[in-house]
């Protein structure tokens, strides 16, 4: 997956949900055109969204200039399995989440200290021994990064994240392409 | 269901005869055999059998761009699917409606690395607008119906069909075509009233209008060519085409400027350039057309018609934008031009007489005109005689690529759409002799020549042997200057003349070569031949391969070194170019 070395701006950040039908190859038809086309992705996540599984939204955090983040949204939407696409961040407030699994290794100190940071991060404990805790923490991808950061200084850590889920507030709903 | 007694490849055959289906090209192979057996014991479709699968995908492409219909080819699996791989992006990048059934080994083996298998529709995802593995023969008649949908509709492209082999031996429902299409694909149509209304005012005020229109006038349909031509003849308003949209309105309007671009007419590209408000209908502002872009049209007001919505603003930001089919959009447009006010008319009026001296003041430099030798052939006086022999004939062009395209949209009028067949966007060395035969098979009582390089013909040669039996009597006239033509020039303009690999030794006796096919060979190698060649060229009732020996320096001029802006053309062979170093990155 390509992503980008500059960090993004809040300006030209963008999360898109795209819903579209679930098949095999939908999924590699939109990271194809992002990878074709020379789109930016910072997070990508999936899952399909309707009882029959038939269904799934793809969100999609990218970067770039009004005319890029235009064209993205343009070249998703004409691939056939596209139901819709949405711009989140352009359509105002929304909400963006992300969770992620942290395994610390560490003894003594090291181990009260993660626990007492993970207590102040709200993470929850899903796993531990004596030398080591998985923690659980979802929220905004600031806050898990700082939370990872902390974590990172206490000993050895595996991370695994989910990458950002997004939802606009209110009480619009994407339900045309549901 | 009734129709169950059908096995997958008899479905196959079925529904391509009740889409209409003719004809369908292709290639038999391990994979495909069912389908072949089920062709073979019916008489409705005619199948063509090609030398090579890209030759399939060309020769389908040809059939849907001259017919308006679908093209269907039939492949095997792996090399068979690989093969046409080619044709399939061609059809992509020039919008062009085909379908392509592909064998794929039976579903217990996908993944196997077994004999002949290749990924497919992992292969075709990034040069098609759509494919499907079927991997149930309950689901196969509504696929291949709504692949032709999705081909034909919107912006049309390729779609390709993957089917196990033990998916057209297995029995599977049939349903008929009527009404299936994808549950949500829907590609705009309408234009929008307020934007079309917008477009008129604008189009109203201007001093210096110009239109551009593409390939998509021709793929909406003729009444779009003919609401093109409307709007011209009541504006008045100049018109320029790009390679692709070539006989959307008769290029003897008065109003026609001829092509625009890299290799456009100079008063074209300087209309472009000074205009102060542009229509652009069913074009995509392709780098070929809009030359150094931050020079691009500087203080024009754009106006762009589009089916598809990524077209719009993806190059160049369109200050009005209309996402429809170019034939709605005309003709909305033409209706709400023709209840605007009568005096704001007569005011422009006025206008466009300044704009139309200025026009005809850059027509006298006569871009396109050449120097006729009585020694050796000029390119382009072939075709201006190729021209002459066929003017009131019905006559259908297709091309390859390079210096002899270029010459051929230059200097080959067309007075009706459909008439001209090229490979534009992917520029496909090899199209212009399958794609005839595809155009022969749509009209077989038309005259149809492909108008080649001696490099490109090679790339798809095994096609005359198709064609000789089939009996289909397509002209291959060779501008033969035994160069790359089109590379030795960009060698002459960026390299310093360096030929690296540009000139072909040992290049084969053409006159011999045809013989061997079975086609009739002909040549000329002086000017005074020509017009005897060409005679018997269109006399002969079969296929013919004329060698026209032309003189091997010539390049074709106007052009817009790549990097530089409309206004900068080069117009002639004493005009040393330029090109910044920006420019010698573009291709």
């Amino acid at each position: 997956m390509s992503t980008s070395s500059a960090p993004i701006s809040a300006a030209n950040r963008h999360a898109i949900a795209v819903v579209v039908d679930n098949e095999s190859g939908v999924l590699s038809k939109v990271i194809g055109l992002f990878s074709g086309r020379g789109y930016n992705i910072e997070s990508l996540t999936v899952c399909s969204i309707n009882a029959s599984d038939t269904v799934s939204r793809i969100t999609i955090v990218t970067s770039g200039d009004d005319m890029t983040v235009e064209q993205i949204k343009a070249q998703l939407a004409r691939l056939v399995p596209v139901h819709g696409v949405e711009d989140l961040s352009q359509q105002g407030e929304h909400i963006e989440k992300e969770m992620a699994l942290v395994k610390i290794v560490a003894k003594g100190v090291e181990r009260r200290e993660a626990l007492r940071v993970a207590n102040i991060f709200g993470a929850k404990v899903s796993d531990t021994t004596l030398s080591s805790f998985v923690f659980n923490l979802s929220g905004s991808s600031r806050k898990l990064d700082a939370f990872i950061a902390m974590m990172r200084s206490l000993g050895e850590i595996e991370i695994a994240r989910s990458g950002v889920v997004a939802l606009n507030r209110g009480e619009e709903v994407f339900s045309r392409h549901r | 269901m009734s129709s169950s007694s059908l096995t997958g490849a008899e479905v196959v055959v079925k529904a391509l005869i009740d889409q209409g289906v003719e004809c369908i090209f292709g290639y038999p192979g391990g994979a495909v055999l069912p389908i072949y057996d089920a062709l073979f014991q019916q008489n409705r479709l005619r199948h063509i059998l090609v030398r090579h699968e890209q030759g399939a995908a060309h020769a389908a492409e040809g059939y849907a761009r001259a017919s308006g219909k679908v093209g269907v080819l039939l492949v095997t699996s792996g090399p068979g699917a690989t093969n046409a791989v080619t044709g399939l992006t061609d059809a992509l990048l020039d919008s062009v409606p085909i379908v392509c059934i592909t064998g794929q080994v039976p579903l217990h083996l996908i993944g196997t690395d077994a004999f002949q298998e290749c990924d497919t529709t992992g292969i075709t995802r990034a040069c098609t607008k759509h494919n499907y593995l079927v991997r149930r023969p309950e689901v196969l008649a509504r696929t291949l119906h709504e692949a032709f949908s999705i081909a034909r509709s919107g912006r049309p492209g390729p779609v390709v069909v993957d089917l196990p082999k033990d998916v057209q031996f297995a029995l599977a429902p049939y349903v008929a075509p009527d009404n299936i299409r994808h549950r949500t694909y829907r590609p705009p149509s309408t234009p929008d009233a307020r934007a079309i209304v917008q477009a008129a005012e604008a189009l109203l005020v201007a001093k210096k209008p110009i239109i551009y229109a593409g390939g998509g006038v021709i793929n909406s349909g003729d009444e779009a060519s003919r609401c093109l031509k409307s709007l011209v003849d009541t504006t008045n308003f100049p018109i320029t085409l790009t390679l692709m949209g070539l006989g959307g309105v008769p290029s003897s309007m008065r109003q026609f400027l001829g092509m625009l671009g890299m290799h456009g007419t100079f008063e074209a590209n300087l209309a472009m350039h000074h205009c102060d408000v542009m229509l652009c209908v069913g074009a995509r502002f392709d780098d070929r057309v809009t030359g150094r872009l931050d020079a691009f049209a500087p203080n024009a007001q754009k106006i762009h018609i589009d089916i598809d919505p990524s077209s719009i603003n993806k190059i160049v930001r369109a200050d009005i934008k209309i996402c429809a089919d170019a034939g709605l959009a005309l003709k909305e447009l033409l209706r709400v031009w023709q209840s605007l006010a009568q005096d704001k008319k007569t005011a422009q009026g006025k206008a466009l007489v300044r704009w139309w001296q200025q026009i005809d003041e850059w027509r006298k430099r006569n871009s396109l005109a050449f120097r006729a030798d009585d020694k050796k052939i000029q390119p382009q006086e072939a075709i201006r005689r190729l021209v002459q022999a066929t003017q009131h004939r019905a006559v259908r062009i297709t091309t390859e690529v390079g210096q002899h395209q270029m010459w051929a949209a230059q200097h080959f009028p067309f007075e009706k759409p459909r008439r001209w067949m090229t490979s534009g966007g992917l520029g496909t060395m090899g199209y212009g002799l399958p794609a005839a035969i595809g155009v022969q098979l749509a009209y077989p009582r038309e005259l149809v020549i492909d108008i080649a390089g001696e490099a490109s013909i090679l790339m798809n040669m095994q096609e005359l042997s198709t064609a000789v039996q089939q009996r289909l009597p397509v002209k291959v006239f060779i501008l033969n200057n035994q160069y790359m033509g089109m590379v030795r020039q960009w060698q002459e303009l960026l390299h310093g003349g360096r030929y690296a690999e540009s000139y072909t030794a040992s290049l084969p006796d053409f006159v011999k070569l045809a013989e061997a096919y079975g086609a009739r060979g002909l040549r000329a190698t002086k000017p005074s031949e020509l017009d005897d060649v060409i005679a018997q060229m269109i006399e002969h009732p079969g296929a013919v391969l004329a060698d026209i020996c032309v003189d091997q320096h010539a390049n074709c001029f106007p052009m817009i070194p790549s990097g530089a802006a409309h206004n900068e053309m080069l117009l002639g062979d004493e005009q040393q170019a330029e090109v910044s170093d920006d420019g010698k990155m573009l291709v």
